[in-house]
């Protein structure tokens, strides 16, 4: 067993002030509530006590030195450290001493705690959220559509794209998103739907707008053409003395509205095309009948 | 067991202004009773952890609420690190082996 000036690391010569030096330098690091948790310093820091208690004290010492009385003649009491019962419930008035609702303690623990406010066990949490981006093209998002989605963790996901799905839009995908802990529920996957846009549709609301050209003769004489719609291509009546800009409705060829289940209409705006070759005819007759029909287009043009 | 704030004095051994000073300061937090103080067993002990502090340790005045305040954050800490560990006591084994893995891969 060691001495008391061994313990304190002392000489037996030491002055009573190296002494109270030595103790306060090994009690600063052996101080059981300076070290929550640590059961080996209680037991350093009491054989330091006893040690102290010896050798702080010259009658005690000089007999200690004389051999009259051993080192544990001086031990003290057990007695009870702060540390004892900071940890337990009597500490608690004290943890508010410092440790307020915004302190970092809570924040480290904040989801088990909030769990916990609300009356669920421990370590029953639902799975946290994820969000991916499923890109579609126009008729995918307006018909409606299923992707497969290839996931960063190499699985794959099934997505409905309903019919209607507007650009931005996201979608909640039930218990898709990661696993819950110890039972708990698995969270949601939230998809957001890019749309890309389509070269001859745009859509407007839940209608749908086209620009179809036609020739110069159906826009004359009228025609039955073939129009593409995002369900494939329909008939359309253009009738007779139509023009570029006549705007032409498709009933019912829009998009779904997502909270009435109504189909939007489809408005096809012509755009008269001349033929693609100068024709000699088409020239002599216009030529002649410019002469016996002028008309102005330009009215209110004229003088910028 | 309960002290009166004479018994706090003699078995801390601090003076009365002291003590008065510690609880105007909130370092040591006891109940009112009547216009008396009443000291619990975790006062006591941190009456005489504060007056270790000052006296033997020879902290002084202006540190002693930042030592007092690190302390308390640090049995905090231990108190919710405690209700975790009881906690994960009670999961399913599957789920523990899953902490112990995450545990393992955070290191």
């Amino acid at each position: 067993m060691a001495t008391p000036y061994e313990i304190l690391g002392v000489q037996p010569s030491a002055s009573a002030d190296d002494i109270k030096k030595a103790y306060r330098a090994l009690a600063k690091k052996l101080h059981p509530d300076l070290n929550p948790g640590n059961k080996r310093v209680e037991q350093q820091f009491k054989e330091l006590s006893v040690a102290y208690d010896l050798l702080s004290d010259p009658a005690k010492r000089a007999r200690y030195d004389r051999g009259e009385i051993d080192a544990s003649g001086a031990e003290r009491p057990d007695r009870p450290f702060y540390r004892r019962y900071a940890e337990g419930r009597e500490g608690a008035k004290y943890q508010d001493f410092s440790v307020d609702e915004d302190s970092f303690v809570d924040d480290l623990f904040a989801n088990l705690f909030r769990q916990r406010r609300q009356e669920r066990p421990p370590m029953h949490m639902r799975g946290a959220d994820v969000t991916y981006v499923a890109e579609v093209d126009f008729i995918e998002a307006a018909a409606g559509a299923k992707k497969r989605l290839m996931l960063t963790d190499g699985k794959t996901l099934d997505v409905t794209i309903p019919p209607g799905t507007e650009d931005g839009q996201t979608l909640r995908l039930k218990g898709q998103g990661l696993p819950g802990v110890g039972g708990g529920a698995a969270g949601d996957a939230y998809i957001e739907v890019k749309v890309a846009p389509h070269p001859l549709f745009t859509r407007k609301g839940n209608d749908v707008h086209i620009e179809l050209p036609i020739t110069l003769p159906e826009a004359v004489l009228g025609a039955t053409i073939s129009a593409p719609t995002i369900d494939g291509p329909v008939s359309l009546k253009v009738p007779r003395d139509s023009n570029t800009g006549s705007m032409l409705r498709l009933k019912g060829k829009g998009i779904v509205d997502r909270s009435t289940g109504q189909r939007g209409d489809q408005y096809v705006r012509l755009r008269v095309v001349l033929p693609d070759q100068a024709d000699p005819e088409l020239t002599d007759f216009l030529e002649k009948w410019a002469r016996r029909h002028p008309y102005t287009v330009r009215r209110g043009t004229d003088q910028p | 067991m309960m002290f009166t704030l004479q018994q706090v004095i003699s078995e801390v051994g601090v003076t009365e202004t002291d003590l008065q000073l510690w609880i105007e300061q909130r370092w040591v937090l006891p109940h009112r009773h009547n216009d008396d103080f009443v000291f619990d067993d975790v006062d006591l002990a941190r009456a005489r952890l504060i007056r270790e502090l000052r006296v033997d340790l020879m902290v002084n005045e202006e540190a002693i609420p930042v030592v007092l305040s690190l302390l308390d954050q640090v049995h905090a800490l231990r108190r919710t690190l405690a209700r975790v560990n009881s906690a994960i006591d009670r999961v399913s084994p599957t789920a523990k082996a899953e902490i112990a893995t995450l545990l393992k891969a955070d290191d």
